[in-house]
C-alpha cells in the first residue's frame, strides 16, 4: 500500500499550472463557503483548454447588467440547443415550475408532462368545448398578454407565442372551458 | 465680505457649485453657514443611510436637485443580497410633504417602485430631470406616470436599471402638447417599443440632444428618427441588424450625414458589423465611443471605425493598438472582457495597456480587464501617464503573479501610486503582498476610493492603508486576510470615511461587536444570508468569522428598514 502512496507523490504530470487545483484552494481559503457563481455562466463553458476554475461569486467584477447583456447574444444563437424555458404555475401550488418547450413535439407530450409534474389530469380536448371532464384547464399567456387555451393553434405557433403557462382550476376554469 | 448685504454674498455663492467648495464655505462663519444653507441648490448624499430626509430638509430647505446613492458598490457584483435596502420611497414621501421645489432627482443603486415614481410625478410641479442608474424595483408603469404627469420634464435617463417591461405603452403617455424633451435614454428596457409613439415624440422635441434606444428599435426606425432629430449630440443605437435592405441603409446614411452635432455614440446592442460604415462620416467629430455592448463587432470593423475617430476622448471597446495610434485626445478608456470565464480573450494583455499609455498622453481614467500583467509594464505605464485620476486594473485570475518573473505585482502598482500624484480611485488585482499597501499608504495621498480583492498577507496591509491615506472615503475589500486587529486599530478613522466593506476576510463577530461599542456613530452591519450560519449567542461567537461587513458613518443611528438577514450591531 505504501508503495502506491509514494508512487503518486513522485508521479510526473504534464498538466498546465493550476490543473492541480492549487488555484481553487487559494481561492476558497478565504471564503467561508463554497458558493458557486450566481450567473448561468457555467452553461457557457465549452472546449477551452485551461481547466475550469472554481466559480467565485461576484468575480470578475463586471456588473450583472453587463454580464447578462453580453451573454444574451450568445444565448440567442444557442437557443435551439439551450431550450425554451417557460414558467408554469398551478393555482394553489406554493411555487412555480419551469419546463422546456423544445423538449416536446406536440400538445399531447406537453400535457402528459404537465399532468405528471403537477399530479392532475386535463380531460378531453375538443375545439368546440375546450377541456371537458376535469377541474383543471391548461392555459398560456401569449405575446400580447392574453390568456389563451392551450391546444387551439398549431404547435409551432404556440411555441413561438407562449410566454408562460398556467393551470387554472375550479370555477374560473369552468368558465373558460365551457366555450363561452 | 461681512459688510456686504446677504443678497450680494448669496450671489457670489451662486458661482460656487462644487459640493466640496460649498461645504467649505459653510464652515467659515455662522452667517455664511446660514446664507449657504438657504441658497444651496444641489445636494449630494453619498449614502442614503448617513442622514434622513427630515434632517436634510431642516438644513437645506430650498434645494432643487438631489442625488442619492443606496447600496454599496459591491452590490454591482451580486455580493449584496436582494432586499438589503436603499429604498427611495421614504425620501420621496418626505420631500412631497414638504414644500421643496424639487426639479432633479438622481439615484444610484436604489430601490425605486412604481408607487415612488407616481408620487414623484404628482408632487413636484417643476420636475425636470430624472436620472436612474443601476436601480431596480419598478416597471414601465412607473415610467408611464412620469411621462403623463411631468409637464416640464427634460431628462429621462435610465442607465443599466432592472426594469420590469410591460411592453411599450409608456411612450404614448407623453401628451401631444409635450415638447420639452432634451434627454431620453431607455436602452436598458428589454421589451418591445411603440415605434410610432417614439417617432412622434422625437419629431415634436426640437430640444432633444441625447437619445439612447433599446434593442427593439430597428434600422429603418433609426433612420426615420435621425431624420427627425439632426440636432442630436449623443446617440445610443438600438438594434443595428442589417436586413439586407439597402434602401434602409441608404436612408440611414443620408440621415447620419446631417447629424453634424453628433459627438457621442453608444449602444449597438445587436449589431451587424458591416453597417458601422454608415457612421464613418461623423466619426471625426466623435469625442465619446462606447461599444462595450456590441459583442458582435470584431477586429477589422472596429479598427475601421476607430481609424475615423480622431477626436475620441472617451472610449470603451476591444481594439487597442489602433486606439493608441489614432486617438490622441483620449481621456477615458474602458476595456471589458468578452469571455468572463477568463479562458479566452488572450488579445488583451499588458501590451495593450502599455501601447495605450504611450499613445494617449491625456489619458486620466482607465478600467482595464486582462489576462496577465507584469511589473515592467506597470512601471512603463506609470512613466508614460502620470496623470491618472482613476486606475482600475482587473487581472481576471485571482492571485496571478507577474507572468514573466512570477513575482507579486507590488512594484508595479507601487510605481503607479508613486507617479500618479492625483490618483483618486484605484483597484488592484493579481498577486499582491502587504508591500503594495505600504506603497499605497505612503504615496497615494489623494486616494479616495480603493478596491481590494484577493490581496495582502497580514493585518499590516490594511493598516498601512488606513494610516496612510488621509483622504480615503470608500474602502472595499473582499477575500483578503485582514482581521480584527486591522479593523479596530483606529476606530476614529471611520468617521472620516463614507464607508468600509469587508467580505470573506478574517474579521470576527467579536471584533465587530467591539467596534460597534467603541463607535456608536457608526452603523456596523453584518450581512448574513445563510440561515444555517446564524450568528447566535454561543460560546464561540467571539471567534466566529463574519461573512460580510458593511460599516458607515451616520448621524441618524440605526436604520429601521433593515431586512432579517442584516444584523446591525
Amino acid at each position: 500500500m505504501d508503495e502506491f502512496v509514494n508512487l503518486k507523490a513522485t508521479e510526473l504530470r504534464l498538466g498546465l499550472p493550476g490543473t492541480n487545483n492549487v488555484c481553487e484552494e487559494r481561492v476558497s481559503c478565504n471564503s467561508n463557503s463554497n458558493k458557486r457563481a450566481l450567473q448561468a455562466d457555467a452553461e457557457n463553458e465549452t472546449e477551452t483548454s485551461p481547466p475550469r476554475k472554481a466559480q467565485i461569486v461576484g468575480w470578475p467584477p463586471v456588473r450583472s447588467y453587463r454580464k447578462n447583456n453580453i451573454h444574451t447574444k450568445k444565448n440567442e444563437s444557442d437557443l435551439e440547443s439551450q431550450g425554451i424555458y417557460v414558467k408554469v404555475s398551478m393555482d394553489g401550488a406554493p411555487y412555480l415550475r419551469k419546463i422546456d418547450l423544445s423538449c416536446y413535439k406536440g400538445y399531447s407530450e406537453l400535457l402528459k408532462a404537465l399532468e405528471m409534474m403537477f399530479k392532475f389530469s386535463v380531460g378531453e380536448y375538443s375545439e368546440r368545448d375546450g377541456y371537458k371532464g376535469s377541474d383543471f384547464v391548461p392555459t398560456y399567456e401569449d405575446k400580447d398578454g392574453d390568456w389563451m387555451l392551450i391546444g387551439d393553434v398549431p404547435w409551432e405557433m404556440f411555441v413561438c407565442n407562449c410566454k408562460r403557462l398556467r393551470i387554472m382550476k375550479g370555477s374560473e376554469a369552468k368558465c373558460l372551458g365551457s366555450g363561452v | 465680505m461681512n459688510y456686504f448685504p446677504d443678497e450680494v454674498i448669496e450671489h457670489v455663492f451662486d458661482f460656487v457649485t462644487s459640493h466640496k467648495d460649498r461645504h467649505s464655505i459653510s464652515l467659515v462663519c455662522k452667517s455664511w453657514f446660514k446664507i449657504e444653507r438657504y441658497s444651496r441648490q444641489n445636494v449630494f448624499i453619498g449614502n442614503c443611510y448617513a442622514i434622513n430626509p427630515e434632517r436634510l430638509l431642516r438644513r437645506f430647505p430650498c434645494f432643487k436637485s438631489l442625488t442619492l446613492k443606496g447600496k454599496p458598490h459591491f452590490a454591482d457584483f451580486n455580493l449584496v443580497p436582494h432586499g438589503w435596502g436603499g429604498f427611495v420611497q421614504p425620501w420621496i414621501e418626505a420631500l412631497a410633504r414638504s414644500r421643496v421645489g424639487l426639479e432633479e432627482l438622481r439615484l444610484k443603486r436604489m430601490v425605486v417602485t412604481d408607487e415612488s415614481l407616481e408620487l414623484l410625478s404628482r408632487s413636484f410641479v417643476n420636475f425636470k430631470s430624472l436620472v436612474l442608474v443601476s436601480c431596480e424595483g419598478f416597471s414601465t408603469d412607473g415610467l408611464a406616470s412620469i411621462a403623463s404627469n411631468c409637464r416640464h420634464l427634460q431628462d429621462l435617463d435610465l442607465q443599466e436599471n432592472e426594469i420590469d417591461d410591460h411592453r411599450g405603452q409608456w411612450l404614448s403617455c407623453f401628451p401631444e402638447t409635450y415638447t420639452s424633451l432634451v434627454t431620453l435614454n431607455f436602452a436598458c428596457l428589454e421589451g418591445e417599443t411603440n415605434l410610432v409613439a417614439l417617432e412622434r415624440l422625437v419629431a415634436r422635441s426640437p430640444n432633444l440632444r441625447s437619445l439612447k434606444l433599446n434593442r427593439a428599435v430597428p434600422l429603418d426606425a433609426l433612420a426615420r428618427l435621425m431624420a427627425c432629430a439632426p440636432q442630436i449630440v449623443d446617440l445610443g443605437v438600438g438594434s443595428y441588424e442589417d436586413e439586407q435592405d439597402s434602401e434602409s441603409c441608404l436612408k440611414l446614411q443620408a440621415a447620419i450625414r446631417k447629424c453634424t452635432s453628433l459627438r457621442s455614440l453608444s449602444g449597438f446592442l445587436e449589431a451587424a458589423p458591416h453597417c458601422l460604415s454608415a457612421f464613418h462620416p461623423v466619426c471625426h467629430n466623435l469625442t465619446s465611443l462606447n461599444l462595450s455592448y456590441a459583442a458582435e463587432i470584431h477586429g477589422s470593423h472596429l479598427i475601421k471605425l476607430i481609424e475615423h475617430c480622431k477626436k475620441l476622448q472617451r472610449i470603451g471597446d476591444k481594439g487597442l493598438e489602433v486606439v493608441a495610434s489614432t486617438c490622441k485626445e483620449l481621456q477615458e478608456l474602458r476595456v471589458f472582457p468578452t469571455d468572463l470565464q477568463g479562458g479566452g480573450n488572450t488579445a488583451v494583455t499588458e501590451d495593450g495597456l502599455v501601447a495605450i499609455s504611450a499613445g494617449c498622453p491625456k489619458l486620466h481614467s482607465i478600467l482595464y480587464f486582462c489576462q496577465q500583467m507584469t511589473n515592467a509594464a506597470l512601471i512603463t505605464v506609470a512613466k508614460n501617464c502620470p496623470n491618472f485620476i482613476r486606475f482600475r486594473l482587473c487581472i481576471l485570475e485571482p492571485h496571478k503573479p507577474d507572468h514573466v518573473t512570477s513575482q507579486p505585482l507590488d512594484e508595479g502598482f507601487g510605481a503607479i501610486v508613486q507617479a500618479c500624484k492625483n490618483l483618486k480611485r484605484l483597484s488592484v488585482s493579481g498577486l499582491l503582498t502587504d508591500q503594495v499597501f505600504l506603497y499605497i499608504g505612503m504615496y497615494a495621498t489623494e486616494l479616495e476610493m480603493l478596491s481590494i480583492a484577493f490581496a495582502g498577507d497580514t493585518d499590516k496591509g490594511m493598516l498601512y492603508v488606513l494610516n496612510g491615506c488621509k483622504k480615503m472615503r470608500k474602502l472595499e475589500i473582499r477575500d483578503s486576510p485582514f482581521g480584527d486587529a486591522a479593523l479596530l486599530a483606529d476606530v476614529n478613522k471611520y468617521e472620516t470615511m463614507r464607508s468600509l466593506w469587508m467580505s470573506s476576510c478574517e474579521v470576527t463577530l467579536g471584533g465587530c461587536k467591539r467596534l460597534a461599542r467603541k463607535a456608536p456613530w457608526l452603523n456596523v452591519e453584518i450581512i448574513n444570508e445563510n440561515d444555517n450560519n446564524r450568528m447566535e449567542e454561543n460560546g464561540y461567537e467571539g471567534r466566529q468569522k463574519v461573512d460580510k461587513l458593511y460599516l458607515y458613518r451616520t448621524v441618524v443611528g440605526t436604520r429601521v428598514d433593515a431586512p432579517p438577514f442584516v444584523w446591525i450591531l
